[in-house]
């Protein structure tokens, strides 16, 4: 799969996913640089690998949970400080629309 | 205009002068100010100074009988966070935003009393290795005002390197610590993973990212990293280091087998990088130790596997700027259009690239292909390096391939960009500690020798540096940094 | 299984997810307050509002609580076990991604049996410990509903509480089914304490996954999942409601859509959620933040011989006691009930006697006073007391009932000082009933004349007037044999 190249829905498809309103400038760049990069990231797609497990954690388990301690909360003015849209006791957010 | 010299000052000096009552913290920290006033402008290494502040937590210093560090001043990289200061992670996204707790590794600092000076620049989130992706504009090299300082924690090495700093915090992913370092002629240490804690450090790659020391000296690092490397209640991933950070003593080598991969050396290394490093094994052999070849034949897959694991954590890791709770949001009739508006509008274009690159490996169809693909590579890179310490106690290698670039070199091509990174990026899949420091000078420029180390392993290569360091017998000081240049 | 639901040819395929809030007393990520109902946004921190650099550090007891439920519900527990971030922008999920579990998940595959003469199993496919949502208030909007255009308040209080999420083969038959195995169920996680499991607070809520197929058929049909049924009656409901929309649709050739559906409680209706949205894709992949979960087999061990007697278990016992199905039902399932009969059966000796109180009186008295068994005044101890003066012939079930009343009115009072106050003992003996008999023989020669003449009936209009003498207090029983003997004399 060396040859990916990615189209401009493919594009705006995963751009979908991650939120990110591009612009059809923006659109055409990253379809070129996704491409570019990918091509590169496939480098490894035929590396034959199939039978080494994945590293799916970054170190070894270690006792790493935590006793059920309750503490207060921050004070609400403290939770709302940075808000950009605050309410009287919480965080406003648009319509969720259509 | 405070009398006291800050070029070159090492941090363990300015304890010495601190304890010896050769002067207070105020008017060391007032030093620093001064310095920053007056090269800041060309450097561009702060986003955030607050004089006042940072006099008043001297003054705070001065005031009660310190020890060890208590006054020395010290820089952090705006990716940690700062209770009531403001972070920005370099981003738009968060201009304003006032964290309401401090990193854990700077709440480590305020109890052993040292004194920030501000936040530092950096490559947006750490995406970067040159600190151009800043949203607050580049910072330059102080070794060369036109090529830039390396990154993503550029501002942190360039605070040290130009004086305004006597030593910084910076943060490792793929060698953002050791890079910088390593342009701008520092002493930078990525530390074992799990071993310095997370919290409050704004995150990019979780899996691969640990803050560490950035200093003039060994020694300095060192001290520095005896701060910050703690267990913590607030990571679960992290436990502290195995055994207690001793500052070295500079000493031979003897018993000690370095492991050269050869083979890694062969393309896209500068000449002069390539002499330096060179040069740096005929030290080590007459300094008693012994070098061998190893082979990391992995290593070469590793840039790969990095741009995809690096930018998979990070897509999820970035989502959570969404406009509703800090940060930037941009005004829009719905809640999806807000986020699309306010993130399109908040990222930058390098962080776009690596959000899309880390959403379509993951993405159905691809997840297999790539984030599986990748993390089986991130195990064969950690059983090379299993291999190879099975026989050498330390790897070397040139931190970087090259010396600082021209800034505005690399910006359009992305891959040439990452390509920098091929010597560091290694060690981050596999979590195991890194020691850069100066290697002298190519065409006028710093060049950097790697230590690598097994896991753990931190004070062998802090003692290895400080054997290398006083052979090099670098100067420190940028010539156009020197007083009176 | 109770008759299953099956229409035109077609039959019914239900599987369930259960949502469950655990009653830790922190957070599942941080150690806010894990309580609910407290002023909007004051249980919350860094980790709850997703602040830059904030990290999740998973709650021991909720990982604990958790291998309980799955130990209690028969599920296999893994070695080691991990989480992953599934992710979804939503105002609602601060992070963007919710901390939850894929492919290794704290409790996997088991199987469940909801017992009785018409009882079945359920296969259980896994049960994972995640984190819950915040809380969206919708100004303008009815009722919690996603609609209007005044946008939202979200409040992050309930972000974080830790919900354990128990997904179900698709092997239950009909809607009654659903509601009878989500009750047995609920009753077991109850009688563990990982949770209160109400459903109106929303620490209990299930979805199903609803489709039809031609009976005898191997194949699933499309499947809808419906969400926000937060009754057992609203289950049942919605369940019956979606079955007939499908057979509805596929006897009128139409396709059925896979997708979400809200049950609205008021109009019995069903509508589609989130349709517009495309299909969702997670992107899940491993907490770099969180390392494996590990068991080891002692620590299981000791778990599982810790837990508390199970309402299967119960069900089982209080049958093979001799209880009839239903009564044994409730009573597995109602632990507090359960607890206070197992008290009180140890102190009279005798389970069906200590049952019938409890289902009897007790119960009537709960729900009248709006009670716990726990809470009522009228202690096992002060209920066996009473039992023993009926059993040993003091008094009868008339003045029984009396002295029961006597003691919810009065927590101070014995059964005995009640009895003895009230003059409640029964009058038995053949001299004492003698003279009723001798009294009201006298007072209705009538009657006497009749019986003796055949109209054997007559003798319950006797003892009921020899009964009246007593004033209620007489041994119904002897009083018939004597007043038969003295009839036929
Ligand atoms: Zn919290």
């Amino acid at each position: 799969m060396s040859g990916v190249e990615l189209t401009a829905d493919e594009v705006r498809h995963v751009a979908a996913l991650a939120r990110l309103g591009l612009d059809d400038a923006e659109v055409e760049r990253l379809g070129r640089e996704l491409t570019s990069i990918l091509a590169h990231v496939n480098t490894i797609a035929a590396l034959p690998i199939a039978d080494v497990p994945p590293t799916k954690h970054s170190r070894d388990s270690a006792d790493s949970l935590r006793p059920d301690v309750a503490r207060p909360g921050l004070p609400r003015e403290d939770a709302l400080r940075n808000a950009p849209d605050p309410s009287a006791d919480g965080f406003r957010v648009p319509p969720i629309g259509a | 205009m405070s009398g006291i010299d800050v070029i070159g000052l090492t941090a363990e000096r300015a304890m010495g002068m601190l304890r010896a009552g050769e002067c207070t913290s105020e008017e060391l920290t007032q030093a620093y100010l001064d310095r920053i006033a007056a090269v800041d402008g060309d450097v561009h290494a702060y986003l955030h100074v607050d004089a006042e502040r940072s006099l008043a937590a001297a003054r705070a210093q001065d005031a009660v009988a310190g020890d060890a560090l208590s006054g020395v001043p010290i820089a952090y990289k705006d990716l940690l966070s700062t209770k009531d200061v403001p972070t920005t992670a370099g981003s738009r996204i968060l201009e304003g935003f006032v964290p309401i707790d401090d990193a854990d590794v700077v709440a480590r600092g305020n109890e052993a009393g040292l004194v920030s000076l501000g936040k530092t620049n950096l490559d947006e989130f750490a995406m970067g290795s040159s600190t151009e992706h800043s949203a607050y504009g580049p910072t330059r090299n102080p070794w060369d005002l036109t090529r830039v300082p390396g990154g993503s924690s550029g501002g942190s090495a360039a605070v040290v390197a130009a004086g305004c700093a006597p030593w910084s915090l910076g943060t490792d992913t793929g060698g953002s610590i050791r890079q910088p370092a390593a342009f701008c002629g520092l002493v930078g240490l990525m530390p074992t993973y799990g071993t310095v804690s997370r919290f409050g450090v704004i995150a990019f790659a979780s899996s691969l990212e640990q803050v560490g020391p950035m200093a003039l000296t060994v020694r300095d690092a060192a001290l520095l990293h005896q701060v910050i490397a703690r267990d913590t209640d607030r990571d679960a991933t992290c436990t502290g280091p195995r055994e207690p950070i001793v500052v070295p003593d500079a000493g031979r080598l003897d018993g000690i087998t370095f492991g050269v991969p050869r083979a890694e050396l062969e393309e896209g290394v500068e000449p002069g990088i390539r002499a330096r490093f060179d040069e740096s094994l005929a030290i080590a052999t007459a300094l008693g130790a012994t070098i061998v070849d190893v082979e990391l034949p992995y290593s070469r897959h590793g840039l790969a596997a990095y741009y995809v694991i690096a930018p998979a954590e990070a897509s999820a890791n970035l989502s959570r700027f969404d406009g509703v709770r800090y940060g930037l949001r941009v005004d829009a009739p719905d809640v999806r259009s807000m986020y699309e508006a306010t993130r399109d509008a908040g990222f930058g274009p390098e962080v776009k690239r690596r959000i899309m690159i880390g959403t379509y490996a993951l993405s159905a169809g691809y997840h297999d292909a790539y984030y599986v693909q990748a993390q089986r590579v991130r195990t064969l890179i950690r059983q090379d390096f299993d291999t190879a310490f099975q026989g050498v106690d330390a790897i070397l290698l040139p931190t970087a391939p090259t010396t600082a670039f021209p800034i505005g070199a690399r910006l359009d091509d992305p891959l040439a960009m990452y390509a920098n990174d091929i010597f560091t990026l290694p060690v981050n899949l596999a979590g195991i500690p890194a020691l850069s420091l100066p290697n002298g000078l190519s065409d006028g420029l710093p060049s950097s020798l790697q230590i690598i180390g097994p896991a753990h392993s931190e004070n062998l290569l802090l003692r290895l540096g400080a054997a290398f360091e006083a052979e090099h017998a670098f100067d420190v000081v940028p010539p156009s940094m020197r007083s009176g240049a | 299984m109770s008759a299953p639901w099956q229409r035109d040819g077609y039959e019914a395929v239900i599987g369930l997810e259960i949502h469950v809030q655990l009653n830790t007393a922190s957070k599942m990520f941080c150690s806010c307050p894990n309580n609910f109902g407290d002023e909007p946004n004051t249980n919350v921190c860094m980790v709850c509002l997703a602040h830059p650099g904030a990290l999740p550090v998973a709650n021991a007891e909720a990982v604990r609580q958790s291998v309980r439920v799955g130990l209690a519900l028969g599920c296999q527990i893994p070695d080691v076990s991990e989480f992953s971030r599934k992710q979804y922008f939503y105002p609602d999920s601060p992070k963007a991604y919710q901390i939850s579990q894929y492919d290794q998940p704290l409790c996997g595959e088991g199987i469940f049996r909801v017992p009785g003469a018409d009882g079945f199993t359920v296969r259980l496919t896994r049960a994972h410990l995640e984190e819950d949502a915040a809380k969206m208030i919708h100004a303008g909007g009815e009722g919690g509903r996603i609609s209007g255009s005044a946008g939202s308040v979200v409040d992050f209080n309930r972000v974080g509480t830790p919900l354990l999420e128990i997904v179900t083969e698709p092997d239950i038959r009909s809607p009654e089914d659903a509601r009878r195995f989500l009750t047995l169920l609920r009753a077991t996680v109850i009688a563990i304490g990982a949770s209160e499991c109400d459903m109106e607070k929303g620490s209990l809520r299930a979805d199903a996954n609803v489709s039809i197929r031609p009976i005898g058929s191997t194949e699933y049909g499309t499947k809808t999942e419906l969400k926000n049924m937060n009754s057992f009656r609203f289950l049942e409901r919605g369940v019956e409601a979606e079955l007939e929309r499908q057979l509805g649709l596929v006897q009128a050739g139409e396709r059925i859509d896979q997708e979400t559906l809200h049950f609205d409680p008021t109009t019995g209706t069903l509508s589609s959620l989130r349709s517009k949205e495309q299909a969702h894709d997670y992107r899940y992949f491993p907490e770099p933040d969180l390392l494996p979960v590990t068991q080891d087999q002692e620590s299981l061990a000791a778990l599982a011989g810790h837990l508390p007697e199970l309402p299967v278990a119960r069900f089982d016992r209080l049958s093979e006691a001799g209880l009839v199905e239903a009564t044994a039902l409730v009573l597995a399932t109602d632990t507090g009930l359960a607890a206070y009969l197992d008290d009180l059966a140890l102190r009279t000796g005798d389970l069906k006697i200590a049952a019938n109180w409890v289902m009897g009186e007790l119960q009537a008295h709960l729900n009248a006073d709006a009670l716990s068994a726990v809470q009522s005044p009228v202690t096992p101890e002060r209920l066996a007391a009473l039992i023993a003066l009926v059993v040993d012939g003091t008094i009868n079930q008339t003045a029984a009932k009396e002295v029961f009343a006597a003691l919810v009115a009065d927590p101070a009072a014995t059964a005995a000082g009640v009895v003895q106050d009230r003059n409640l003992a029964q009058v038995g003996g053949d001299d004492a009933l003698g003279e009723i008999i001798d009294a009201v023989l006298a007072a209705h020669p009538d009657e006497v004349e009749a019986f003796r003449g055949g109209r054997e009936q007559v003798i319950g209009f006797l003892v009921g007037q020899c009964m009246k003498q007593s004033g209620g207090r007489a041994d119904a029983k002897a009083l018939q044999g004597l007043l038969r003997a003295r009839l036929s004399s």
